[in-house]
């Protein structure tokens, strides 16, 4: 069965490609920061992000569109968490509705938050995707190491990525296996089933774990690690890292002059 | 010919209880080629998995004409390449390349060794050119032979293969017959692909319910259709 990458577009030759994955992901993290730190009223501010964003998204060559509907999936998990908000206490109540049990107010102040979160939430997604999109995972997992991250960490995510697709095959097959005995019935069996085939899924994984340990014991890991060393730290990342942080740098200072 | 591997009296009982091995006892000598054949369930997996050491054997299997220990391990496992029946199981990291790298880098390979032994491993089985391709994305037949690199590129002495062909269409698996017909080291192949086996091995080794059940010339225990169908390796009668 065929899936679609999870760093699509990521094998691609471009600036944004070339550039060392250390050097991105410390960027994409200074961004999210500097995005996160920024107070909810600067509207030109955020404005002013979204365009530095689109630039590189230029820079990149990965298709626009491709990354404006990767980003629209997060939307519904920041609007579970943020759909409450505006009907909490607090800032000047917009509106009044009487429910018979009690009335309901939303109050503008906690609409702007439940907009802002959003927006928040919007462009951080965006600068991981362009970082996916750009970085093939082995170099991105190849530079966490390197900056430190701790290897078991380095180790999960990559064996999270290879296996995860083999997951779903899996997945695929057993529930063909199910519809083609004419599943159906009672909600509760149908449930049961569900959590039957969780089950399964969860000791074949756990057996799979066993049988690719062996396979690594075979070729003589020993508990350490060890990777080569692939990456380079380049003049193009020096000038793309200081330059994207001095305009970053910028952002906050108007965005402290704005208050 | 000298001896390169020697198991004797070997039994073997997984944690659950379950009995794999019964009083195994034989010997492979250097270049030999062995097919190891029996039915499912016969024990062929777990007694490969005692040729290297992944499962504990105190000491009665030898290689090299030493017992393996704890303190051989490590050299043990450089020179018997064990390659396991799926693929899924042996690729585990994100590209081939870092997968074949694997071992000489776990062999504490310097960084240009290393590189050699991936190109000449990938050369090797005719994958040159999918160093940053992802495992997951080849073909079953691509992915065989991927495996098979991630040990030759620690240059075993021995190469143990766990049902190379299975699965496998007719055309990968005679193109991968023809790619083990060109391996110059001692191989032991366990499966009950009997084409593979009499197309490789000039000695056959037939395992069932945890026990040897014969060993001999391949085309007198091929031949042997009363042993065969005994044995769930050819149809009854």
């Amino acid at each position: 069965m065929k899936h679609s990458f999870i760093d699509q577009y990521s094998d691609r030759d471009s600036f944004m490609h070339r550039l060392d994955p250390r050097s991105k992901f410390l960027v994409t993290w200074l961004f999210i920061l500097a995005v996160t730190l920024t107070p909810p009223n600067r509207g030109q501010v955020f404005v002013f992000y979204l365009a530095l964003i689109m630039v590189l998204i230029f820079l990149s060559g990965v298709p626009i569109l491709y990354i404006l509907r990767r980003s629209l999936v997060i939307v519904p998990f920041v609007l579970l968490v943020a759909i409450f908000l505006p009907f909490f206490k607090g800032g000047e109540a917009m509106g009044s509705y009487n429910l018979g049990w009690g009335s309901l107010t939303i109050s503008d102040y906690r609409l702007q938050i439940l907009a802002n979160l959003l927006v928040k939430a919007w462009l951080s997604v965006l600068s991981l995707i362009l970082l996916i999109s750009t970085t093939r995972l082995s170099h991105l997992l190849e530079g966490l190491e390197r900056l430190h991250l701790p290897r078991a960490l380095v180790m999960i995510l990559s064996f999270m990525y290879r296996y995860i697709f083999v997951l779903v095959d899996e997945v695929m097959r057993m529930r063909q296996a199910r519809d083609s005995r004419n599943f159906g019935g009672k909600r509760w069996w149908q449930i049961q089933t569900v959590g039957r085939m969780v089950g399964t899924l969860f000791i074949r994984s756990y057996e799979r774990g066993e049988r690719v340990y062996a396979a690594m014991l075979t070729r003589g890991f020993d508990g350490h690690s060890r990777t080569l060393n692939k990456l380079s730290f380049k003049r193009a990342d020096a000038y793309f890292g200081i330059g994207f942080s001095l305009v970053l740098a910028l952002a906050s200072v108007l965005s402290v002059l704005g208050g | 010919m000298a001896e390169i591997i020697q198991i004797e009296n070997l039994s073997f009982r997984y944690p659950d209880g379950q009995i794999a091995l019964t009083g195994v006892s034989l010997t492979i000598s250097q270049g030999e080629r062995v097919g190891i054949i029996g039915p499912n369930g016969a024990g062929k997996s777990t007694l490969l998995l005692h040729l290297n050491g992944v499962l504990g054997s105190n000491g009665r299997v030898e290689v090299f004409g030493e017992p393996i220990s704890e303190r051989n391990l490590r050299e043990v496992r450089k020179r018997v390449g064990l390659v396991f029946q799926n693929p899924d199981d042996q690729l585990f990291s994100p590209t081939v390349f870092d997968d074949v790298a694997f071992g000489p880098i776990n062999l504490g390979y310097g960084e240009d060794a290393v590189r050699q032994s991936v190109a000449r491993a990938l050369d090797w089985v005719g994958m040159t050119g999918y160093e940053l391709r992802l495992p997951y994305h080849l073909s079953l037949g691509e992915k065989k032979r991927v495996a098979l690199a991630t040990v030759l590129s620690m240059n075993p002495e021995i190469l143990v293969l766990d049902e190379p062909t299975s699965d496998l269409d007719p055309r990968s698996k005679w193109a991968l017959i023809g790619l083990l017909q060109k391996m110059p080291m001692t191989l032991v192949i366990a499966s009950h692909d009997l084409e593979l086996v009499k197309a490789l091995c000039e000695r056959v080794i037939v395992l069932d319910g945890g026990r040897v059940v014969a060993d001999g010339a391949t085309e007198w225990i091929l031949a042997d259709r009363v042993l065969l169908s005994a044995h769930g390796l050819a149809p009854a009668g």
